[in-house]
Formats: C-alpha cells, structure tokens, sequence
C-alpha cells in the first residue's frame, strides 16, 4: 500500500461498504490494522535532522558546554601523572611552586566542569523541549488537518500513543541519550588521545579494544531494533485497548465485559511485557559483551604497562595515569548501551510518527488560496452546484454515480431516504469532508477545494449527529462555532435552539464545566448545545445530517421554530428521518441508491404517488 | 472569552497534591506488586553489590603491583597481577551481566501486572468515576507512570542501594589505606547530603505538576481525535491546535524548571568531591614526598575515589527518577484507591415473592449523583413504578428530566440514593451485580461497539454458548441484516467505537445485542433515534413479538416507539407524574400530549 492509502473513504455512515469496501479494518494486511503505516524510506531520519534543523546554533553551543566539560573533568588523571612523576621530586627538593600549580589546576578544573555542567543541563533542556514542543506539535496539527476518514481507521487510541509514549521515547533520547552519546564519543576521542600521548604502545591497545567493541555495537543495533519496534506496536495496541474500554465504560459494565476484557487486555499486556523484557536482556548481553572487552583491555595494558615501568621503559606516573585514564574510558560504555538504548526506542517511536506525518491530507488545503465573492443579496445564503460529481471508493465501490444539482441560494433543501441511500455521502461533499471522484462542488462559482478552510467554514458548516462535548465549560463548547463571541451572542443563539433553559438551571449555568460535579447533559441536550454552536458559526450553508435524533417532540418543534428564522436566507440541507423537518423546507429530494430520484416542493410531492408520498403517509401514521 | 476554545482544552482533572508527603513512604506502597519477584529483585541488588565492590578491589591490585612486582622489578609478578585483574574483570562483567538478566523479566512483569491491574480496577469503578475522570489521565497513569515506575525498580531502587554500599565500602578502603586522606575525601558528604534533600523536596513538586500536564496534554489529544467531526466541521482545527500548543508550552516551562533543578544538583555533586580529590591529591603528594605514604597507596587511593565518582554523580539522576517514581506512584494509586463497586450482596429479605412483586419495581426511589453539589435538590424523587411481568412500559419525558439516569439504575449503572428496586421482588441491591445485568438487558442511546467482529459484538449479550442461530435471529428482529453483506458477513470487525458504521446501523446492533440473550428484563434507552421511518417500522413489528412475553422499560420520545408499550409512564419534575396507555395520557394529561405532539403551546411543561 501507498501513501495514498489514506485517501481512500471508509464505508461510513448511512452507506452499505460494497463488497471491496474499505475500512472495516479486517484483511489481516492491512497497515492500520497491523499499525505500520508505511514512510517513505528515510523519512525517519529526515524527521529528525528537520525537528533539529531550527536548533542547530544552540545545539552547537550546547555540544562545545559539553566539550568543554569533559575537558576540565578529563584533565585530573594528568594532573595526578604530573603530582606524582614531578612535584612530588620537586617538594623533595622545596621547590613547592609544582605542587601548589597542581592543587590550583584541580580546584580550577572542579570549579569548571561543575559550572559548565550546570550550564550543559541547562541548554540541553531548552534544545530538547523545543524539539519536543516542536513534535508534539507537528503531531497534532497533522492529525488535525488528516481528513475524517483517515481517523475512522486510525484510531483515537494510536494517535494518542504516537503523541505520548512515541513522543516520550524521543524525549528519553534527547534527555539521557544525546549527552551520553556526547559524552561517551568525546571521552573516547580524549582519553585515547590522551593515552597515546602518555605513551603510543599503551594507546594503541586501548584504541585496538575499539574494534570487538564497535561489532559488539553494531549487532546491538540490530537485534535491539527489531525487539523495540515490536514493543512500540505492542504498547500502541494496549492503549487502543485502554481508551476503548474507558470510553464505552457502560455498556462494558451492562454486558458484564470486564472479564473478557481482561482477559484480552491480558494478551495484549503480556505481548507488551514480553517485547519489554525481550530489550531489556538484549540490553544485558550487550552489557556483559562490552564489561568483558573493557576489562580484558584493563588487564592486557597494565600487564604491558607494568611489564615496562618494571623493566624501566615507563615512568610510574605514567602508569599511573593510564591506568585511570582507563577506568574512565571504558567507564561509560555502559552508558553508550543505554544511549544505544533510548536511540533504539525513539527510532522505533520517530518511525511511526514519520508513517503518520507521511500521511497526506485526502482533503488538502489550497495551495493557492481563494475567496468566496461577495454576498450578492442582502441575505447570507449562497449558490450550490454540485457539477458532474461522481463519488465513490478508490476501490470501486460506486456511491454516489455522477449527478448535477443546483441548490439557489437561500433555499431550504431536505433531503429523505432509506438508510444507506447517500443522503449523508452528499452533505459529506457538500461540507468538504471528502471530495468528489469526479466533478466539483461550487459554492457561489467557487470550488471548494480552492477554500481555505477559515473561509470555507464561513460558508458551510454541519451538524451531525453524533454531539460530542469537549471538556470545558458549557459556553466554551458552543463558542466553537465562533470564538470571538460574546456572552451575549452564546446566550442568544442558546436561547434561539431552546436551550437556554436547560442551561440555566445547571450548577453554574453557562459556566457548568461538563465534566465537574452535576455537569452531567443528557444526549437531547447535547444536541440543542451542538445546534446552538451552529447557529453562532452563522455560516451561509448550514447542513444538518439527523441533527435532532435524540429531541423530544417539543425540543424537535422549538429547533424548527428557530430554524424557521434562523434558515431564512440561509442555504440549508437537512437530512432527517422525521419528515416534520420537511415542512420548513422548500424543497425535497428523495434519495435511494446513491441517486436523486424525486425532487420537488414538498406539497407536490405529498399530493403525488410517488415514495415520497408513500415515506410520508408512514411517517403520518407513526405519529398515531 | 477571547479564545474559548484555550478554556476548552485547559481543564487540569487533578489537582497536584500539596501536602507534605514522604517519597519513601509512597513508594513502600509498590511492595505488594513487587513482592512476588523480590527474591530476584534481592538477589540482583546482592549480585549488584558484589559486582560493584569488585570493581573496588582492581585499584588494590593495581596497588599491589606497583608497590610489590614494579618496584621489585619482578616480570612474573607483574603477570600474576594482570592474571588477577582479568578474573576480576570477568567476575565484574559477569555479574553485572547476571544482575540485568535477572530482572528483565520480573520487572516487565510487575509493570504488566499493575497495568492489568489498573485496568481491571477501572473497568469496576462506578460509571460516575469515569463521568469525573477524563480518559487521558487514566491512560497517562497506566502507560507513562507505569513506565517510570519500571524504570525506577530497575535502577535507582538497586544503584540508590548499590551506589550507597560502594560508597561506604570504598570510603571504608579509603579510611584503612590513609585515615588522613579518607577524612578529607569525606569532607563534602554533608554538603551534598544537605543539597540532595533541598533538591529532592522541590523536585517532586515540579515532577507531579509536569506529569499532571501531561496528563492534561493526552486529554486534549484524545478530545481532538472523539470530536474530530465538530472540528472539522467549524473549521476549529486551527484554534485546537493553538490550544494543545498552549499546553504543550506550559508542559516545557515545568520541564525546563526540572531541568535546572537537575542541573544544579548536578552542578554541585560534580564539583564537590572533585575539589575533595583534588586536596587529597595535593595531600597525597605532599605526604609521598616525605615518605609517610607509598606510591601505590596514592594511586590506589585516586584510582578508588575516581571510581567513587560515577556513584557519588549518579545520587543526584537516581534522586530524581524516584522522585518521579513517587509522583507515579501516587497517581497511580489515586486512581487505586477509588473503591470499586462494592460486590457485597445484601440479604435477601422476606424468603418467598409475593405474585403481586413480579415484574420490575420501583418503590419510593430517590437519586441524586453521588457527586452533585450538597443540597441539590435529587434529579430523581419519590419514584413509584410497576412494570408487570411481561409487560412493556414506555417512559416519557421531556429532554433532561432523567429518562436515561432512571433507566441507568436498574442495572446498578448508578445506585439509588434511597428506595430500592424490585426484580420479581428481589432487591437488585441482594443479587450480584452480574447476575442482574446477566437478567437484564440493556441498549444505550448511544450504541458503543467494541473492537471486535460484529457477531462478537452481538453476542457479548448472549450467556455462554450462544452461536449462529441465535445471532442470527437477533440481527433479523433488530433488522440488522445488512451485517450479513458486510466484506466478511458478521465476522467483519468494526472499527473503534465502531465508527466505521453509521449510527442507525450501531444503534441496530445494540439492539440486537440486547435482544440476543432473550433476557427476562429488557432496558432501552431509545433505541430507535436514527432509524428511518420503514427500518424503524420494522424494527418495531419484530421488536414487538420479542416484547410480547419480555418485561421491558423503553425510553421513548415519539408515538411511534411509545406504542410499542402496552402502558406509559410520564417522568416530570423527578417524580413519575403520570402511568396509563397512550390513548388514556394524550386524552387526559396536557404535558403529555404536548411531548408527543409538540402542540398546545400553553400547557409548556413548569419543570
């Protein structure tokens, strides 16, 4: 599978998915479903070099802090050669100028590698939080603009890994790893430097050790990138099994799921414990293989080293020397496994998010920005065309087959159907959650797709049905549909749908916070706070897919009344199973199978015999 | 008001807490979870140990060699000495190597095991902790806590340990080569110690406050995702992205007050013992000079202080990661902590039901939320209600008069604040809660489905063994068989939530989920609102010969779900205002006929 994957539109709301449908999310290939979404190779690195890029001057400075601090803390075993191989002869002779030099140089360098060590911590933190900020951010705001259908196959629960334990693991990488990876390079690079220096045929041990230790490097590598991918995936499918849980927590608890869901939890946690505990022991071997090359190297230079001092070849000092210098230099190989470590899992987790940010928009934004013209009435309402417009899945499944449809400015469409007949296919294209395979949607001339979407939302906005309350307050959720609104506005338009009473008499009326004590909105109120947010966005189509579904009769009424003033002027396409909402409109289509097959105003269409009329004689004597 | 949605987004669920509290004390709480593996965990710490004071031993042998073979210019000696430091060598690396192996596994597991735990716990709290609760602070404690606690257990508990005997022995190595030179090495312990308790206090204010934001920050995500359909649909995305990008600053400015926390215990845990060596070294030197000491015992003694250093540097890493493990902690067990429904069964009182008792009974039932503000008045008072065996009973009321909340508590969702509910006249608070959601059947308003295939879905309403013919039949009366066309038929998995299916084709599925059982007592919460007028039409035609010998509770809001009912019961003001078959309420009860008509302006109902 492509890139393009994503592009391609689930079967979804009221469509029957064909037989090649997509989204059902069960052919066993498929990478939503093992997670694996593919990037484009070297995405993974180009991610980081990009993430960086902008940091690179502080970067720097951070790594020369670094530079510098190793520098003053390497500079002791020297000084400690120097004490014993010169000033000591020295104060023997009461030259005390030597010693004292030493003393100075230690205090010096302590005092230095202190400071620099705060200001190294210091810096590192600000390069690697704004990496971080700098992801999270990229994150989110690709996953925002990834269309809708990207979404229902993605999961909320994979997103929120890829922005929390993904972003994690770069965040261990960028904390610990880089300064270890730093600091293990830079003591190598010193302490050899330093031994080959203090006598060539001792440094050249030293550095020979490089050779087992780097294969030891490389095999790590390998084996610990395979067993950490697993582990990104494995704790990606425990989260998507958490939030799922969490968030249907009733009905879990009415059908008694708890222990099938543990159960199945189990499988995935245990998955996860063993990828988990699969690193940490290749984490061990990798330990035991470098401790092993280190100390063998130990032994072998002071063998050499003391083999000469006791021939007389080598000064004791220098021995000396080397022998700490040693005990530093293979010091941080461990460290180097836990760099090897934290690079191994922000690899496995950038490769995931480099799949989701390869991700590209089946719904892009306009290059090249355009603009709806001016109102032509004194009205807000504007012009429909759906121009020759075909939709169907990019596997074949045909949707909607190629259709015209003018929708006048001002007019008040409804559109009726059987289940699965295209009615929301439609409002879906109208509304720009999907584009059309074919053909175009204007609005006032304009192509959709040149809009962009500030000024494509000032011009259609739906409701569905699905009312979903952001935490907050009950005025934060339905100044969604326009943030710069007043009070005042917020008040009016809840007023306007009927609900201004409901909020009212809760705790703290406007203010509630939903998700605080006696917060609790029930699903009709849901959608009046969902219709309200519409009615304050004040676009110029207003497109409501089954929008009162779960309202009273008197709560249905109220919302036509408002809508009655509301819509006035206003474009509307309204998709409901109650045929009420046909007596505020001035004109019907009936869909059935993806094509329009009435269309006219409502009175002609009742008094005719065709479905319309039958569809409303049913929904009459429902009403009994 | 200027941008709601930041408002929206920034709504910390938790409050860091403030009072003073021992990290020790929080973490001792781990114990239960870690004692099945404590004899490995012991063990390596032990392995640890030994591992760690080899590694002291080396700058003995070196001593030896200067001082013994060197100074006697003894080759063979010099080999033995080199032969000793490879063993040791080996030891070292081995045991170091035996220590990780040894707990790998266990402590995946103990991390496993409180995720599981976590979970199950969660899965049995009240419904009205996950109204208070935003998932994404649950899943931050169950993914990144859990993460950090692992960590902990793997390297500061053992190296907090380990570290602290190296130390101790190698100051104790130190004292026995030159008690002079082991004092003055000593002298900056109660300087560090001193700093490292300062630090450790107001690093775990800083660390708690970091990981509530995260906390905050996974909310925010998850709500981007759940309402992605609103975003888009008003074009909001931006504003949201502002939002999570306020967050996520307010994330780095705590995470950058950690940093320089750290970095100055790191500052000063580098620079004093440096200084200590370096007046050892000029000490030392002065000392060889005048013969007081050997050669080999001041490069022994550097050699061991410098091997001193990585443990002395690392206290001020390995305080932090505990202080973060104890904040896990901590929020881990807040969560813990919360009491699961109690599964204690009351007795069942009066032995024999009363013919009279059959069927579903409200007696005097009374609720408010456990959490609603003191002195509301109770959303639901005084409920008295019947509904006979066999009989099904529409409930009516207007939007928010708490249709659903009533039906929420038959199956103990919620639990009554006074009064009791009768099922053949036992107390549903004297049978477990399994057995009466096993006796009664529920369908939400809002259908969730899980991740899993549609026949699974439908039947998790089954009792064990429910197969084909029984899904089969389920799916025909909630005329669900459009699953049968689905790419795999029933076998087809739908999506989280389910949201691959549109939601008249969810809500049918619920339906056949809570028909599947052929339960005795059947809850829907109206089951029917995105259905179009002729799938609804046949829903109800099927639906009734499954009502026809089943006693059901249907929340209804049009006439045409209402007559599914052989009574209706009207919900108003909290109480049940009126009961009676449709044509009797629409005859004689003006708010009732005004709900279903939505006519008689005048008569709006005065709740």
């Amino acid at each position: 599978m492509t890139t393009t994957t994503a592009s391609t539109p689930t079967a979804e709301d009221d469509e029957l998915p064909g037989p090649q449908g997509q989204g059902t999310g069960s052919d066993p290939g498929d990478v939503f479903d093992r997670d694996v979404l593919p990037a484009p190779p070297g995405a993974t690195a180009a991610l980081l070099r990009s993430l960086l890029a902008p940091l690179r001057a502080r970067a720097v400075v951070t790594t020369l802090l670094l530079l510098l601090q190793q520098a003053a803390v390497q500079v002791g075993p020297l000084l400690v050669a120097y004490a014993i191989d010169s000033a000591v002869p020295a104060f023997r002779e009461h030259r005390h100028g030597p010693l004292i030099a030493v003393g100075v140089g230690y205090l010096l360098c302590a005092l230095a590698s202190g400071v620099l060590q705060f200001a190294f911590i210091e810096a590192s933190a600000r390069v690697s939080q704004d990496v971080l900020l700098d992801l999270r951010g990229r994150i989110f705001r690709h996953a925002q603009a990834l269309s809708v259908d990207f979404h229902e196959r993605y999961t909320s629960g994979r997103l929120i890994s890829r922005s929390t334990t993904d972003v994690e693991s770069l965040r261990e990488l960028l904390n610990d790893g880089l300064q270890e990876l730093v600091t293990v390079v830079l003591s190598f690079v010193y302490i050899s430097a330093m031994l080959l220096w203090l006598d060539l045929s001792l440094g050249a041990v030293a550095v020979a050790s490089f050779v087992p230790l780097y294969l030891l490097v490389r095999v790590y590598q390998r084996r610990a990138g395979r067993v950490y991918r697993a582990r990104s995936t494995a704790i990606a499918a425990v989260i998507v099994k958490f939030v799922e849980t969490m968030n249907g927590v009733r009905p879990v608890r009415a059908f008694r799921r708890e222990a099938a869901n543990d159960a199945e939890f189990a499988v995935l946690n245990r998955r996860h414990e063993r990828t988990n505990g699969d690193a940490l022991l290749e984490m061990a071997r990798y330990v035991v293989g470098s401790r092993l090359v280190a100390n063998t190297a130990v032994a072998g230079i002071v063998l050499w080293g003391a083999y000469r001092v006791a021939s007389g070849s080598l000064a004791l000092g220098v021995l000396a020397a080397a022998v700490l210098y040693l005990r530093r230099l293979y010091d941080p190989i461990d460290r180097l496994g836990m760099f090897l470590n934290s690079y191994q899992s922000a690899a496995a987790s950038l490769e995931k998010v480099a799949g989701l940010l390869a991700q590209t928009p089946s719904v892009p934004e306009p290059a090249v920005p355009g603009e709806l013209p001016p109102l032509k009435g004194d009205f807000p309402g504007r012009e429909v065309v759906f121009d020759g417009v075909r939709f169907g899945y990019r596997t074949g499944g045909e949707v909607l087959p190629r259709f015209d449809l003018t929708l006048p400015a001002g007019q008040t469409v409804a559109v009726v159907g059987a289940t699965g007949a295209g009615k929301s296919t439609l409002a879906k294209l109208l509304a720009r959650f999907y584009d059309p395979s074919e053909g175009r949607v204007l609005l006032d001339g304009v192509d959709l797709r040149e809009l962009p979407v500030p000024e494509l939302r000032r011009g259609v906005v739906m409701v569905t049905q699905e009312a979903f309350l952001f935490s907050g307050t009950v005025a934060d959720n339905i100044a969604i549909g326009r943030p710069d609104a007043t009070r005042e506005d917020i008040e009016r338009a809840a007023k306007a749908i009927g609900a201004h009473e409901f909020i009212s008499a809760l705790p703290d009326g406007y203010d509630t916070d939903v998700r605080k004590r006696g917060g609790r909105i029930s699903a009709g109120q849901r959608q009046l706070v969902a219709f309200a947010r519409a009615l304050l966005a004040d676009p110029a189509v207003l497109i409501l897919d089954e929008a009162t579904s779960s309202l009273d009769i008197p709560g249905e009424r109220a919302v036509q009344r408002a809508m009655s003033t509301v819509l006035r002027g206003r474009t509307a396409v309204v998709i409901a199973h109650r045929l009420s909402t046909v007596e505020i409109a001035d004109r019907v289509l009936v869909m059935e199978h993806g094509r329009i097959v009435e269309d006219g105003r409502p009175e002609e269409l009742i008094g005719g015999t065709g479905r319309f009329a039958d569809l409303h004689r049913a929904w009459r004597d429902s009403l009994a | 008001m200027s941008v709601p949605v930041r408002t929206l987004a920034v709504m910390p669920t938790t409050r860091a807490t403030t009072e003073d509290r021992s990290a020790v004390r929080t973490l001792l709480r781990l114990w239960p979870y870690v004692r099945p593996v404590r004899a490995r965990l012991f063990t390596a710490a032990f392995v640890a140990i030994v591992a760690s004071c080899t590694g002291l031993v080396i700058p003995l042998v070196l001593k030896w060699i200067v001082d013994g073979p060197v100074a006697d210019r003894d080759p063979a000696g010099v080999w033995l000495g080199a032969l000793y430091l490879l063993l040791l060598g080996i030891a070292e690396a081995v045991l170091f190597g035996i220590r990780r192996w040894l707990v790998a596994r266990p402590l995946s597991h103990v991390e496993a095991e409180m995720r599981a735990g976590l979970y199950g716990h969660l899965q049995r709290l009240p419904v009205a902790f996950h109204d208070r609760w935003a998932s994404g602070q649950l899943l931050s404690r169950g993914t990144t806590d859990l993460m950090l606690l692992r960590m902990f257990l793997a390297f500061p508990l053992t190296f907090l340990l380990v570290n602290g005997v190296t130390i101790l022995v190698g100051v104790v190595i130190m004292l026995m080569q030159d008690w002079v030179l082991g004092l003055v090495i000593l002298g900056p312990a109660i300087p560090v110690m001193w700093t490292c308790a300062v630090f450790e206090r107001r690093y775990a204010e800083v660390a708690r406050r970091a990981q509530d934001q995260v906390g905050d920050l996974t909310t925010v995500v998850e709500e981007s995702v759940l309402g992605i359909r609103i975003i888009k649909g008003f074009g909001r995305h931006r504003s949201q992205a502002r939002a999570f990008r306020e967050l996520s600053v307010t994330l780095r400015g705590t995470e950058l007050r950690k940093a320089r926390l750290l970095a100055m215990i790191w500052g000063v845990i580098v620079t004093l013992p440096e200084l200590a060596i370096g007046a050892a070294l000029v000490l030392g030197a002065v000392r060889v000079a005048d013969g007081g000491l050997s050669a080999g015992t001041l490069v022994a003694f550097l050699s061991t202080a410098l091997a001193l250093r990585w443990p002395v540097d690392s206290i001020g890493f390995l305080l932090a990661m505990s202080q973060e493990a104890a904040t896990a902690t901590e929020r881990y067990f807040e969560v813990m902590d919360e009491v699961r429904e109690d599964d204690a069964v009351a007795p069942r009182e009066g032995g024999q039901a009363r013919a009279a008792d059959a069927g579903l009974r409200f007696e005097n039932v009374l609720f408010r939320y456990p959490d609603a503000p003191p002195g509301s008045p109770p959303l639901l008072t005084r409920i008295d209600l019947h509904v006979r065996p066999g009989e099904s009973m529409a409930l009516v009321g207007a939007t928010g008069s708490g249709k659903t909340t009533l039906t929420a508590l038959v199956p103990r969702l919620h639990e009554v604040t006074s009064g009791r509910i009768t099922l053949n006249g036992v107390d549903i608070t004297a049978m477990p809660r399994e057995e009466l959601r096993a006796k009664v059947a529920v369908a939400f308003e809002e259908p969730t489905l899980f991740s899993t295939s549609v026949g699974e879905n439908v039947l998790m309403g089954a009792p064990e063994g429910a197969g084909r013919p029984d899904l089969d039949r389920a799916l025909a009366v909630a005329q669900a068989d459009f699953a049968h066309a689905l790419p795999q038929g029933t076998d087809t998995r739908v999506g989280e939530q389910g949201l691959s299916l549109s939601g008249g084709q969810r809500q049918r599925l619920a339906l056949a989920r809570a028909v599947v059982g052929r339960p005795e007592f059947l809850v829907l919460d109206d089951p029917l609102s995105a259905l179009d007028v002729h799938t609804e039409a046949a829903v109800e035609a099927a639906l009734r010969q499954v009502l026809a010998d089943t006693t059901a509770l249907i929340v209804a809001h049009r006439p045409s779900t209402v007559l599914l009912a052989d009574r209706v019961a009207l919900l108003s003001g909290g109480r049940i205002a009126a009961v009676g078959t449709h044509q009797e309420l629409l005859r004689t009860n003006a708010e009732y006929a005004h709900l279903m008509s939505g006519d008689f302006e005048d008569t709006e109902d005065s709740r």
